[in-house]
């Protein structure tokens, strides 16, 4: 076991993003349960949460923890509903797709497993977009066989809350899987000792690799003939486990019981994805032959950058927008939310997730179930289909990743019997209601308890453009507090020249400079506020580019760091640097200064310089000592306790 | 009632101190300048200035005072009743070994004995608006405030419907706030049994503020047999190192009084430092007696842990980002010689002490990092 974990640890691809090697375990972990529960039961129930530590962690005077801030929201459900400005945040990087991607390809990264035969359209899909991840995870799945998952899963469980509901059923599963893997493991251990070598080698022959498909194909019909006799309690498990990364469409596999497919899809959902790295070559290629939206790569990329989507911009829109009415495949709503995105036309991360789940709401509105399909099925890979297409348009955001997985919960959550314009309906207003408590209520128990935090004479600073910074600096001057603040700008955005418009008008006392002045200006400075684009569960905020920066030298002037995020924006990952996860923007925004009479002489100049490159990074992550307090909707609380959040309250955001 | 909290510790089960009622009581208004909750606390320790009396006693003028129980004279209504809450709450803070939160809790359930209230709703209405009155009464108390949310809190969130009638379900409150009595007396001792492992033979101990706990903490390692020296600094204006020093010579524990300004100079034969808390906040952070703060910055930089020992009812929603961010507890310091009227003088009692520069925090819920406060908290409240 040790060695195959070993063979993981130098994988044949380079992994630069949140691509943990210990990724496939809880998918195996997980196995056991489908096979065993019922659909519905792993997700709603709350049995998980009695199960988890929270469960026994209740307070010293035994009160039950309560819900969520319900006190909070009701009161201020009243009161008008402001649209979110566009905020500082603009892009987001390819490792939010992953939970999008997630549903796509899952079944085929982590687990090997073929998408079941019930919805061939969804696994269509699924390869269309996402193929080339395969064979990568032919390798992550190869070096955990069958038994693999129990050495890892103590590892995994803990970050992944999804994955404690199969923990608890685990243990019985694993008899189970005992028996089943017993007997395929003898089959299938040779072929795959067989490639484990291979898989330490930074490049396979084309050669060896079919020499791999053809022994785990071979495989697979043995485990799936063990399998069988096994018994019918887990149909194609025992097949899955060794299967092998095909580059075409999987062979649908034999499981036809739709009980199993659900609670299968239910899984491979709520497992973190792989990321797609950018710099192999041969998926990359895969995944443009698919893409609706043409692509071009531009041409200086940055070595330490490759992993990250490099496209030029602006030149696909027309194109796009020409062919807006022909194409049938995606909703005209969506269609243009995507084209708002990719023309940045709406940007800021509340209003890019706003603008996406109003678009959702209107294609679900104008859905259709076709005949002899199941909405449940045939709507999440619409679904898919439309994010897959968002993403092409620009990488999502954190909160879109997470909204994108509540609304799949909840298609996947509808109760059987309900009729088709019910089931929309429903929907529907699951949607408006969490535009509605996790964007719009949360923003304004954001701004209640912030503007505790404000007292008269203070000098408040601020750094780019966030929309709830701007909500509550405008509230805190309704109330009469006297305050002055300073706003830090940077190029090549300057979208704080956006909010320092808006605030000057409505009379605020405002001093406006550039992040090149930071270390002066934070002398005055007496609270530093900064919105958020996503807060990890180590504490690390993930935010618009210099908000590192910022912190950082708040810190040493011992000013303290108030960050503001809504709680949907939180994620269990962990992140560590702003390397392997980040987003790229437009690199002539940052070689063009407007100011440069000669400009396209410079720029052409430049373009041809082989030696030169332009790195227009768009997000960097502070680590969480620079942050004194994140204000969410859950209160003040530190940055320490941002998992406990995501523990306690991830599972309802999903029910909401 | 304390499912999680590692009382298994305790070898005997400790009883519940007499709660004998204090008739005698000085229902005295809320002086606005000067924290109710210190001068309580200086009440405690027998050390009041001159000052402080003249004070008290201009406060306590014009108040009228009655022979009545306090439970009984709650049968009032309309304002009066509010009123009363305070009066209870005073007369129960009268006894020193009673911390202010369960006095709070127990003025709290006076005012469900004398409810008339025949609805949970009602009960909870009422519950409120007299913890609202207690909070704002003394709003320099941080155990105050945490201790009569802690209450409402389980009010709110015990439904009446468990309980076949509202009068059981009022008869289980009403249980479940004597207990709390009992619950602190409890806390202290779990702490003063967890907190023995970090005190070693030959280790020197400084102390700074008078505290209950961690007097039992000493107290304990000492009957434990354990060698330790103590320094304990002067903790002026109050004079509660003296008080503290002491207590311990009466121990027999090897103990040095020093000036607060001493502190650094004494600190490097110092092993760890011990102090008690008014209020762990949000941040686990602690709010305590002024001095408190400078303290465990000198042991931050010389490389010594700062030990905290404080039970879970102290734990409050607060998140003060830097030291101006509370409500300020003033109280009068005596300066000994005659200070110009030009001459201002500080006069706050506390500081809050960032999670930063502790080490450990020993409650009844177990030993705890100052992160994990957060999580209590939120589990507590959300």
């Amino acid at each position: 076991m040790d060695t195959r974990r070993g063979a993981l640890a130098v994988p044949k691809v380079r992994r630069v993003g949140f691509f943990t090697p210990t990724e496939p375990p809880p998918e195996s972990s997980q196995r056991p349960n489908r096979s065993q529960s019922g659909p519905v039961e792993a997700t709603t129930s709350s049995s998980p949460l009695s199960d988890s530590p929270s469960g026994n962690l209740i307070s010293p005077v035994l009160i039950p923890p309560s819900r969520h801030h319900s006190d909070n929201l009701t009161s201020h459900a009243a009161a008008p509903v402001p649209v979110p400005g566009p905020a500082a945040f603009r892009r987001y990087l390819a490792h939010d797709r992953s939970l999008h991607i997630g549903s796509y390809n899952a079944p085929d990264s982590l687990l090997g497993t073929s998408p079941p035969s019930s919805n061939g359209e969804f696994s269509e899909d699924s390869v269309s977009l996402f193929g080339f991840q395969r064979s990568d995870s032919t390798k992550l799945s190869a070096s955990f066989p069958n038994g693999g998952f129990d050495l890892t899963l103590a590892v995994r469980a803990p970050q992944e809350p999804e994955t404690k509901i199969a923990t608890a059923s685990a243990s019985e599963g694993k008899k189970k899987i005992a028996e089943v893997s017993g007997k395929s493991e003898s089959v299938t251990t040779k072929p795959q000792k067989e490639k484990e070598p291979k898989s330490l080698k930074d490049k396979t022959t084309k050669a060896e690799r079919r020499a791999i498909q053809e022994a785990q194909r071979a495989a697979k019909g043995e485990g799936k003939r063990h399998a069988d006799e096994s018994g019918k309690a887990n149909p194609g498990m025992a097949a899955k486990k060794p299967q092998p990364k095909k580059e075409r469409p999987p062979v649908t596999s034999s499981v036809s019981e739709k009980t199993a497919v659900a609670v299968e899809k239910e899984k491979r959902m709520d497992v973190p994805q792989t990321q797609m790295q950018y710099d192999d070559k041969s998926r990359v290629d895969k995944a443009k032959r698919r893409a609706v939206v043409e692509q071009t790569e531009i041409k200086n990329k940055v070595e330490l950058f490759l992993h990250l989507p490099q496209y030029e911009r602006g030149n696909q829109l027309p194109n796009l927008s020409s062919s807006f009415f022909t194409l049938d495949t995606i909703h005209h709503a969506v269609y243009k939310v995507g084209l708002q995105h990719l023309a940045g036309d709406i940007s800021g991360d509340n209003a890019r997730c706003i603008a996406m789940l109003q678009a959702f709401q209107e294609a679900i509105k104008d859905y259709t179930t076709p005949p002899m399909k199941d909405l449940t099925m045939d709507l999440t890979t619409k679904i898919n289909g439309y994010v897959s297409f968002l993403i092409e348009c620009r990488p999502l955001s954190m909160s879109m990743g997470n909204a994108i997985r509540f609304l799949k919960n909840q298609i996947r959550k509808l109760p059987v019997n309900l009729s088709e314009p019910e089931a929309k309906a429903s929907l529907c207003s699951d949607i408006g209601r969490f535009i509605d408590e996790k964007i719009i209520l949360a923003d304004k128990v954001i701004v209640q308890h912030a503007v505790t935090k404000i007292r008269d004479g203070e000098v408040l600073l601020t750094y780019g453009f966030s929309c709830v910074v701007e909500m509550i600096l405008l509230y805190a001057h309704e109330i009469g507090k006297k305050f002055r603040i300073v706003i830090v700008d940077a190029r090549p955005n300057l979208e704080g020249q956006k909010l320092l418009r808006r605030l000057v008008t409505r009379g605020l006392d405002c001093t406006y400079t550039h992040i090149n002045a930071i270390s002066y200006i934070m002398r005055e400075a007496t609270r530093v506020f900064l919105g958020a684009s996503s807060i990890f569960s180590n504490g690390t905020l993930y935010s618009k580019v210099g908000t590192a920066c910022v912190a950082m030298v708040a810190n040493a002037f011992s000013v303290p760091v108030i960050v503001c995020c809504e709680a949907y924006k939180f994620h269990e990952r962990v992140l560590l640097d702003s390397i392997c996860s980040n987003e790229l923007g437009d690199p002539d925004a940052v070689a063009n200064i407007p100011s440069f009479i000669t400009k396209a002489k410079q720029s052409k100049m430049m373009d041809n310089n082989k030696n030169l490159q332009f790195l227009n990074l768009m997000y960097d992550s502070t680590p969480s000592e620079y942050i004194s307090m994140i204000v969410s909707d859950y209160g003040m609380i530190p940055p320490t306790s941002i998992p406990v959040i995501v523990r306690e309250y991830r599972r309802e955001n999903l029910l909401l | 009632m304390w499912r999680r909290s590692p009382s298994f510790i305790l070898d005997r089960t400790s009883s519940s101190p007499p709660m004998a009622a204090d008739t005698t009581r000085t229902p005295i208004q809320n002086p606005d300048s000067i924290s109710a909750y210190y001068q309580t606390r200086a009440a405690h320790h027998g050390v009041i200035t001159s000052e402080w009396l003249s004070q008290a006693q201009a406060a306590v003028g014009g108040v009228v005072s009655g022979d009545e129980h306090p439970v009984s004279s709650l049968n009032e209504l309309g304002n009066e009743k509010s009123f009363n809450v305070i009066e209870e709450f005073n007369s129960w803070r009268k006894q020193p070994d009673l911390a202010e939160a369960v006095a709070a809790i127990r003025a709290l359930a006076a005012v469900i004995r004398a409810s008339e209230a025949t609805t949970m709703m009602e009960l909870e209405i009422e519950l409120k608006k007299a913890s609202d009155t207690l909070k704002s009464w003394d709003k320099t108390s941080i155990s105050l405030t945490a201790g009569c949310d802690l209450f409402i809190r389980y009010v709110t969130r015990t439904s009446a419907l468990e309980y076949e009638d509202f009068n059981s379900a009022k008869s289980r409150l009403l249980e479940r706030a004597e207990k709390f009595g009992e619950i602190s007396c409890k806390a202290r001792r779990i702490i003063a049994m967890l907190s023995q492992d970090f005190i070693f033979d030959g280790c020197t101990i400084l102390v700074h503020g008078l505290s209950r706990v961690v007097l039992e903490i000493l107290k304990t390692a000492a009957q434990n047999n354990k060698l330790f020296r103590v320094l304990c600094t002067e903790g002026r204006p109050d004079g509660t190192g003296v008080l503290l020093s002491s207590e311990l010579s009466k121990l027999d524990i090897p103990v040095k009084l020093l000036l607060d300004s001493a502190v650094a100079y004494s600190m490097d034969e110092v092993d760890m430092v011990f102090v008690g808390a008014d209020g762990v906040v949000e941040s686990g952070g602690i709010i305590n007696m002024m001095g408190t703060y400078q303290i465990a910055l000198v042991a931050h930089s010389m490389n010594k842990p700062v030990y905290v020992a404080a039970e879970s009812y102290k734990f409050a929603r607060l998140y003060p980002l830097d030291q101006k961010d509370m409500a300020p507890a003033l109280r009068p310091i005596e300066f000994g010689l005659k200070i110009p009227t030009k001459v201002e003088v500080e006069r706050s009692a506390r500081d809050y002490t960032p999670p930063q520069y502790l080490t450990l925090l020993f409650t009844d819920l177990g030993v705890l990092s100052p992160s994990v406060v957060s999580d209590e908290l939120i589990q507590l409240y959300l």
